[in-house]
């Protein structure tokens, strides 16, 4: 069993209100010198047997298919504690 | 004619889409987002609501659901379909439209009667309205900003393909302001806003949005 972590972010060109509204409120809580906020998420997926590349271009594509709308986000895919 | 409604778990305006059919003067038929059948109709509406609970992004889910194969098969075969608001975001997730809706750039849920301009008349679902013409019906949304790239929104306009815009004020952020936009053939539409609220005068701000409905008897062009 492997670990295989997808993280999605908006686009950069994407406004991010929510982003906007976390760092809105980082004054207010007394943290300063914070000059931008995104907001992504992020996936964590168990994949069953050897994690091979024929795997991992699975992922890409679950990744591309479902978990983000490539009009709006972009995402990377990396291994965490693979094998573990 | 026979109009199928998709009722998805978690859609709001199934009935209310329903009722503006029967009101049109169609036959409204009750399509499960869970069946592969569109049940012999000739057009199809996403109503809006909250599918699947806005999980993962909005209309994601509902995209994958089975009467969506058979929507968007029926839609590349010229198909009439119409999404509203929810239908919108899902008719974006399924490639059927380009673009997609991202939250409100206030924050900040909207409910409000919206004027609209109706700039394209020729599609499928637009042909009872003079174009040009203003329209107010109710819009309410989270998510209903309408992002697309630069390349993507000259080519929206250069081929007359931004169905409705915003009038007074921009409600969501929706980039130039656009409320609505068909695909190349003008058989899929859609927008934010939510005409099948505004078909009787009891109700809502008036009849505007009936003509979403009647124009599928009008002859489009």
């Amino acid at each position: 069993m492997a670990r295989v972590v997808v993280d999605v972010m908006l686009k950069p060109e994407i406004l991010d209100p929510q982003g906007k509204a976390v760092q809105g409120a980082l004054p207010r809580l007394g943290f300063e010198g914070i000059s931008d906020v995104r907001q992504g998420k992020r996936f964590e997926l168990e994949v069953d047997g050897e994690l091979t590349e024929q795997r991992l271009a699975e992922v890409r594509e679950i990744a591309e298919k479902l978990l983000s709308n490539p009009v709006i986000e972009d995402f990377t895919v990396h291994t965490d504690g693979a094998g573990a | 004619m026979k109009v199928g409604v998709v009722t998805f778990p978690g859609s709001l305006d199934d009935v209310d889409a329903r009722r503006a059919v029967v009101l049109a003067g169609h036959e409204a038929v009750a399509l499960w987002h869970g069946d592969h059948d569109l049940r012999g109709v000739d057009a199809v509406i996403l109503p809006g609501g909250f599918s699947y609970g806005d999980y993962l992004r909005c209309g994601a889910i509902s995209r994958f659901s089975p009467v969506m194969t058979e929507v968007v098969a029926a839609a590349e075969r010229g198909m009439p379909v119409l999404g509203i608001c929810n239908g919108f975001q899902v008719l974006c997730e399924s490639h059927l439209l380009p673009g997609a809706l991202i939250r409100n750039n206030h924050q900040k849920f909207v409910c409000r009667d919206q004027r609209l301009r109706v700039q394209n008349n020729k599609t499928a679902w637009t042909s009872s309205y003079d174009e040009g013409v203003e329209i107010t019906v109710v819009l309410k949304n989270g998510e209903g900003s309408y992002v697309a790239d630069a390349a993507t929104l000259d080519m929206l306009e250069g081929e007359g393909r931004v169905v409705v815009r915003y009038l007074d004020v921009n409600p969501n952020g929706s980039l130039r302001d656009i409320a609505g936009i068909t695909n190349e053939r003008g058989n899929v539409v859609g927008l934010m806003p939510h005409p099948e609220h505004a078909v009787e005068d009891l109700c809502g701000p008036g009849t505007d949005g009936l003509g979403f409905f009647t124009s599928l008897l009008a002859p489009v062009g």
